[in-house]
């Protein structure tokens, strides 16, 4: 746990994760987006004028966009994606539920390195298949007698069985920092943290110099060498904007605590597909959460604490 | 209006008229900047996987260069300095190759971000007012920002001393002091803000070194003024401009004290890893013994080494750095030397093992040699343009009323 981020206080009304499994539906005019209503809407009229390719040249950033401009980018990605796979996609850009911060974690003593979480989480956020192949979720092996030390992880181990006698498996994902350093490095703002404490991308507005790979601690971005390769038949139709929608190429993408479950109250693919319930994910506000559960009766560490990046994302040793 | 396009035809015609040898060069260049485009056009259809770059090294050969350049374009400017307390002849001429220099070496920095990225097409999202450019936080940002207004600051101090002579005017000290007196700042911060680019990121310990920036700036004093004394050399023979050869000594004699420096806190950098040899040790380890059989980078480090220290010493000795041959050899070995150090030495070693300690080795494919070939050739094309322009305006053998085209 970071010295200077002790938890958030609780509010007033926590919010129940687990039971609330809303629709996808589509409320724009919910979101908070407009931050600067004013500046907003003068550039709303000036980004107005012109057909589709030409508003989608001259669009706005994603959070000055007004919730009927939302709108018209969510129709355009669906069209886009119609035309891609030809399949009818429900593309939405929920945004973060008032109360909720999201908090992440892992159970080391648990963790039998059987990588179902990765493949899960391939197969819920559309990533690309192969050349370039793209995991989100990174499973290192390491011995048991050097403790977590990156300079002594496997990633390719491929035994019959896992786990390994005289190994421990330790995953890596996006940490969801709170001081994250790709959000400082990347010069467009086309990675921000948003309230509920996920940083996300907008492909549709990233430059692709790759500053935020640069920067990340935790190769937790991902950048899409080519056209991603996703067969159709094994795209997930349930997208959200900020998340797993298929990407173009030439972009950076990354885990987004599965952005398009979790704001409607489900759990990310990884927690759900983990066999041994290593995987644990909840509401850091709320002190009856699981996460909070975690946190109070077992003892939890971030990963390269010393960097200061206050993960959302512990590990912890159950037993 | 018809003044400019008597100008522009003056400047056709210089461009055109030139012995074999520069059209030899031009031909070159051409064939140069084909190769590059075919790259380049085959890289933009399928995507950065034409190039070594994986998530593990994502950044590599074009951003090396980028580096590199950055550094010549900052130190052609300083070269100003002690050419105005030296005395070197006339100022103006100095100041202007200075400038032409650095005017092509922006050009070739700009073209490799360029290739660099993975969507040129939003280029825009950077710039103020139409985009959102992460400003001031994002160095990158800091970066653009800095090389924009020096390759402004440049372009504007050549148009008025160009102009000034093509007009038949003396050139006013008043205006163009000032000028060159601020392009020094500038010029210093285009390389601190690059160095800061790297310098940054906590999650490269081998980049996150407090001297970081002082290193790029003394490599950066050797690699800029290599170019210019070759040039000096050639433009003395080509042209009427007067370069005394005290000049080109005392240029040989400052990359040996810039060199000094620069191995000097090369040796603080390797004494901090090797003696405390902590974790982070493993990216110098790899850059120049390799790690275990990984070892793509290790003959590179010790060339860099090599050619670095015989320079130093070639630019020491003022026998050795008097004599035209092993001179230009120093300028070779020191240009070569700085360009792995800056180019593949620092961006590759920075992420390799990655964040996670893999180990990807990369080495350039034959897309990214080719488009950086490209852009070698766009930078000289630039360069050779320019000063084939402004060297007869100099000389006053190009002036605005009936001028004659002159060929050297």
């Amino acid at each position: 746990m970071s010295p200077r981020n002790p938890l958030p206080v609780v509010p007033d009304a926590p919010i129940d994760l687990a039971p609330d499994l809303r629709e996808h539906d589509v409320d724009p005019e919910r979101r908070a987006f407009l931050r600067t209503a004013a500046a907003g809407a003068a550039l709303a009229s000036l980004a107005g004028c012109g057909g589709l390719t030409m508003e989608e040249f001259f669009r706005r950033h994603f959070k000055e966009l007004t919730p009927g401009q939302v709108k018209r980018v969510l129709a355009r990605v669906e069209a886009s994606n119609k035309e891609r796979f030809g399949r009818d996609t429900k593309v939405t850009a929920e945004g973060p539920m008032e109360g909720v911060e999201f908090g992440y974690g892992l159970d080391l003593s648990r963790c039998i390195g059987c990588r179902r979480c990765v493949y899960a989480c391939v197969k819920e956020n559309n990533q690309s298949r192969e050349y370039p192949q793209i995991q989100w979720i990174r499973v290192l092996e390491m011995d048991k007698e050097g403790g977590v030390d990156v300079s002594h992880a496997e990633q390719y181990y491929e035994p019959a069985t896992v786990p390994r006698p005289g190994k421990f498996y330790f995953p890596v994902q996006c940490q969801q920092c709170r001081n994250p350093p790709c959000v400082k490095a990347c010069p467009t703002q086309a990675t921000w943290k948003e309230k509920d404490g996920i940083v996300v991308v907008d492909y549709d507005w990233c430059i692709g110099c790759r500053c935020c790979m640069a920067a990340c601690p935790y190769g937790a971005r991902h950048f899409n060498l080519a056209e991603p390769t996703l067969p159709a038949a094994e795209l997930n139709p349930r997208q959200h904007y900020l998340g797993n929608r298929p990407r173009p190429k030439g972009v950076v993408e990354k885990c987004t605590f599965c952005i398009q479950r979790s704001r409607n109250g489900r759990y990310p693919a990884c927690v759900e597909a983990c066999p041994v319930g290593a995987r644990k994910f909840g509401n850091l506000l709320d002190p009856q959460s699981e996460i909070r559960q975690v946190m109070e009766t077992k003892r939890v560490f971030v990963f390269k604490e010393e960097l200061a990046t206050h993960p959302q994302f512990y590990y912890f040793y159950a037993t | 209006m018809t003044g400019i396009l008597q100008f522009l035809k003056g400047c056709g015609r210089q461009i055109k008229t030139g012995n074999r040898a520069y059209f030899a060069w031009l031909a070159a260049l051409s064939v140069a900047i084909v190769i590059g485009v075919i790259a380049y056009v085959h890289q933009a259809q399928v995507g950065l996987i034409a190039t070594n770059i994986r998530d593990q090294v994502s950044w590599a050969f074009y951003i090396g260069n980028f580096t590199f350049l950055v550094g010549v374009a900052a130190a052609a400017v300083l070269l100003v300095i002690p050419a105005y307390v030296y005395h070197w002849g006339p100022l103006k001429e100095v100041v202007l190759l200075g400038e032409l220099l650095a005017i092509s070496a922006l050009a070739m920095c700009l073209l490799f971000i360029m290739v660099d990225m993975g969507r040129p097409d939003r280029l825009l999202h950077m710039f103020p007012l139409i985009g959102t450019p992460n400003w001031p936080r994002s160095l990158l940002a800091w970066d653009a920002l800095v090389l924009n207004l020096y390759l402004i600051l440049n372009v504007v101090v050549v148009v008025y001393i160009l102009f000034q002579s093509y007009a038949g005017k003396e050139t006013n000290k008043k205006i163009l002091l000032p000028l060159v007196l601020i392009s020094i700042p500038v010029s210093i911060s285009t390389h601190t803000v690059t160095a800061f680019l790297y310098n940054g990121m906590a999650a490269r310990p081998y980049w996150n070194a407090s001297i970081l920036a002082p290193r790029f700036l003394a490599s950066a004093f050797c690699s800029g003024p290599a170019v210019m004394i070759i040039l000096f050399q050639i433009l003395r023979k080509t042209t009427r401009i007067p370069i005394k050869d005290e000049a080109i000594w005392k240029l040989a004699e400052l990359m040996a004290y810039a060199m000094f420096i620069n191995l000097f806190l090369l040796g603080a950098e390797l004494f901090k890893e090797f003696y405390s040899q902590t974790q982070e040790l493993r990216y110098t380890q790899y850059f120049w013994f390799g790690l275990g059989k990984h070892r793509a980078l290790v003959p590179y480090a010790w060339s860099s080494l090599l050619a670095s220290v015989a320079a130093f010493f070639i630019f020491l000795v003022p026998k050795l750095r008097q004599n035209w041959v092993t001179l230009n050899l120093g300028c070779l070995l020191i240009w070569s030397g700085v360009y792995i150090e800056k180019g593949l030495g620092l961006v590759i070693p920075g992420m390799t093992p990655d964040t996670l300690g893999e180990i990807y080795e990369y080495r350039p494919t034959l897309v990214e040699w080719s488009i950086a070939l490209g852009i070698f050739g766009v930078g000289f094309l630039v360069f050779t343009i320019l000063v084939k322009i402004s060297v007869p305006i100099l000389a006053g053998t190009f002036k605005t009323s009936g001028a004659t085209p002159a060929s050297h």
